[in-house]
């Protein structure tokens, strides 16, 4: 460089700059001792500051999901004992000298062979399925509608979708109970226009169940759809028009294919948090409802057996896996696409 | 600037001249409201069959709407357009034969460049033998064999812009509309595509509407031109026609470089106006007749190539004749461009074809100047 080095001004080498604003920052940034101290340590040890960022996320997902996975792993392969903590202990000292490893499959295998558990996954991913496809149904016009709603309203219709989040979970599902009790307000309404004359019985059934789920997800499904929904270029359905392509039809050519990765987001967003669902079945199901948050609850918490409560845990994860790798497969293909 | 539009088709096919053609397209008293704004403002134009019809104007001038409304997307608020006589002005465009490229393009991204193509063919239940062979065919057309397979985001802006033009020529339609449809391309893809549009136009004997803000484009391409300007047409007429006699000192300033000079009539001659000017400082004759009275306020447009700059003071120097200082140069290669400042303060521009080298005395900074021009070359505009 021509120019004398004025020791106002911080030289990036090419190499280490990044571009346009950023570089502009960094090039200020290191005017300051500490970050130019910071900045060489990592050149130092080849870390980039772009590995920094991510390692964040990372180290926290380590710390709060992937630790306490290890320990829900290692209770479950553990035998219960009527002691605290109530599991034996994987690792023990024989004779002061070497460590013994004892690894129990016993609770792996009485899941295999109870049909209760196996019952009780189907059972969940059944009601799961239903519900995703009732949010779906009940999401997909929501969301369109949203989207095509002139500018200003919008801000408005997404904070009512959102708003029921500032109320308790809890609190919205047991009102619920209010609602569709046998002197619930849906029987005394239905009645008082004539429609039943004796209540039905719709508390303490999978309907219920289906109710609260499709109702606590409905934003879940709703946002992820009305994100995609209002990118699109409306530009492409006059197109369509233009072409000979009726209104309704185009709907179905283009519309509903281009909001694809949308319905997959909504759908694993709600699917995957309703088969582990626990206060819905509990409060709105009934005693034959069947699902595994239920099993594991009684499991772990009747029943005092943290082993196999673990291994119920530990087998939803891999049942829930496969789904969620499949998604993760979609949106790659999706961001290659974009 | 090209000194554009008299190629040799354009003087065959005048339909607009000849009384016994009907117009193909009628826009009749054409108005469009969004509230209290008006988009378009009473239009009325007629388009004839084979026509390569441009609108153009500024952004904002209503020359899309109109073109939304060619196409059936807007409906107009008042007034009605015909297509071959039948009103189309509330029929839905999925039932229109007209066909549009968008400025966007607005491919179908989850489909096939082939696909996308034959979209409109299949809206019309054709026979998928013949969608093959006329989406094969049009494939052709626009040389874009090989990428039939490919989706849109997988092509650059120029074979986006092929797919875009096939996929709305594919239908044959009546008209085709097309809204800025090089706007994105770089400057010479756009010159190159722009002579390909003309080729493909003729080859099909569509009728092409475009709406363009690029006057080189309009000029370019199309065999009338209307001049929009705050929702209405301003002139209607060829490229030649517009350049060489603009109706208003607004086309005459839109379409290339003008120096317009106030001032006013003081005698109406056999075959010439007399006009006295204070910013020329000179009376100026021009040969094309105006209606305006004697005394009436004027304006009169030379364009820059037709004024001619010298360092001796021509033989007759009674009239046309402007006396100035050359107060810039621009060099251009094959042309120069001098900027001069009139005694009256007024700047006015003339260019020269460099056709010699510079070897005698060129025109330099500070240099008087004599500006002189034909009577035959001049604009008289009354607004």
């Amino acid at each position: 460089m021509a120019e004398p080095q004025s020791n106002r001004v911080a030289y990036v080498s090419g190499r280490t700059a990044t571009q346009g604003r950023v570089s502009g920052l960094h090039a200020r940034f290191m005017l300051f001792a500490p970050y130019r101290w910071f900045h060489g340590l990592l050149t130092r040890t080849g870390l980039s500051s772009r590995t920094l960022v991510i390692l964040v996320p990372y180290l926290w997902l380590l710390l709060f999901f992937l630790a306490p996975f290890l320990i829900v792993l290692k209770i479950s392969f553990a035998e219960v004992l009527i002691a605290r903590p109530p599991y034996s202990s994987l690792f023990e000292m024989v004779d002061g000298t070497y460590l013994q490893l004892r690894l129990s499959l016993e609770n792996y295998l009485l899941l295999l062979e109870d049909d209760l558990y196996w019952k009780a996954y189907l059972s969940s991913i059944r009601i799961a399925g239903i519900s995703t496809v009732i949010t779906l149904l009940v999401g997909y016009p929501i969301a369109y509608a949203m989207a095509r709603a002139p500018r200003q309203w919008r801000l408005t219709l997404l904070m009512a979708v959102i708003l029921p989040f500032w109320t308790s979970f809890l609190i919205r599902v047991y009102a619920w109970i209010g609602i569709l009790k046998k002197e619930g307000l849906l029987n005394l309404f239905l009645m008082k226009i004539g429609l039943i004359e004796q209540p039905l019985t719709v508390l303490n059934t999978d309907i219920a169940v289906f109710i609260g789920i499709v109702y606590s997800y409905l934003p879940f499904m709703v946002l992820p759809l009305y994100a995609n929904l209002e990118k699109m270029d409306q530009s492409l359905l006059e197109a369509a028009s233009d072409l000979g392509c009726k209104p309704l039809k185009a709907f179905w050519k283009i519309t509903l294919p281009l909001s694809i990765p949308g319905i997959i987001a909504g759908c694993f967003l709600v699917f995957i948090p309703a088969v582990g669902e626990f206060v819905i079945p509990d409060l709105l199901g009934g005693s034959d409802t069947l699902m595994i948050g239920k099993t594991l609850w009684a499991e772990f918490f009747n029943n005092r057996d943290w082993p196999l409560s673990s291994a119920v845990a530990v087998l939803l994860l891999l049942l829930l896996i496969v789904p969620i790798m499949i998604f993760q497969r979609v949106q790659q293909n999706q961001g290659g696409a974009g | 600037m090209t000194e554009a539009g008299g190629a040799p088709r354009h003087k065959t096919l005048e339909p607009w001249n000849d009384p016994g053609q009907s117009p193909y397209i009628q826009i009749a008293g054409v108005s469009k409201r969004f509230g209290a704004f008006t988009a378009v403002d009473n239009v009325s134009v007629d388009i004839f069959k084979g026509e390569f019809f441009a609108l153009l104007g500024p952004s904002g001038c209503g020359k899309t709407t109109l073109l939304r409304m060619l196409a059936g997307f807007e409906v107009p608020s008042q007034g009605r357009i015909m297509l071959e006589g039948e009103d189309m002005s509330t029929v839905p465009p999925y039932q229109r034969p007209v066909n549009m490229m968008f400025q966007s393009y607005a491919l179908f991204p989850h489909m096939t460049v082939e696909s996308n193509i034959a979209f409109g063919l299949k809206q019309d239940r054709v026979p998928k033998d013949e969608i093959a062979r006329r989406v094969a065919e049009m494939i052709q057309l626009v040389q874009l064999d090989g990428f039939a397979a490919r989706k849109p985001h997988q092509l650059s802006g120029g074979q986006r812009q092929r797919v875009a033009l096939a996929r709305s020529l594919i239908k044959k339609p009546k008209m085709l509309l097309l809204d800025e449809p090089l706007g994105a391309l770089d400057k010479k893809l756009r010159a190159q595509t722009q002579f390909e549009l003309m080729n493909i136009q003729e080859e099909l004997g569509i009728t092409f509407v475009i709406v363009t803000h690029d006057q080189e484009e309009a000029m370019t391409v199309s065999s009338r031109i209307a001049v929009m300007d705050h929702g209405r047409i301003i002139q209607v007429a060829t490229p030649a026609e517009i350049y060489e006699y603009p109706n208003s000192r607004y086309v005459a300033e839109f379409i290339g470089d003008v120096n317009t000079l106030e001032g006013r009539i003081v005698q109406l001659g056999a075959d010439f106006i007399e006009i006295k000017s204070a910013q020329a400082a000179c009376s100026i004759r021009a040969a094309h007749g105006v209606e305006a009275p004697v005394g009436g306020a004027v304006w009169v447009a030379i364009r820059p190539e037709k004024l001619n700059i010298s360092l001796t003071p021509p033989e007759d120097a009674s009239f046309n004749c402007m006396r100035g200082e050359v107060w810039d140069i621009g060099y251009l290669g094959n042309l120069s461009i001098y900027h001069v400042r009139l005694e009256s303060g007024q700047m006015v521009t003339s260019c020269l074809t460099n056709q010699t080298r510079l070897v005698e005395r060129a025109i330099t900074w500070e240099d008087s100047v004599y500006l002189t021009w034909a009577p035959s070359s001049c604009v008289v505009l009354t607004g």
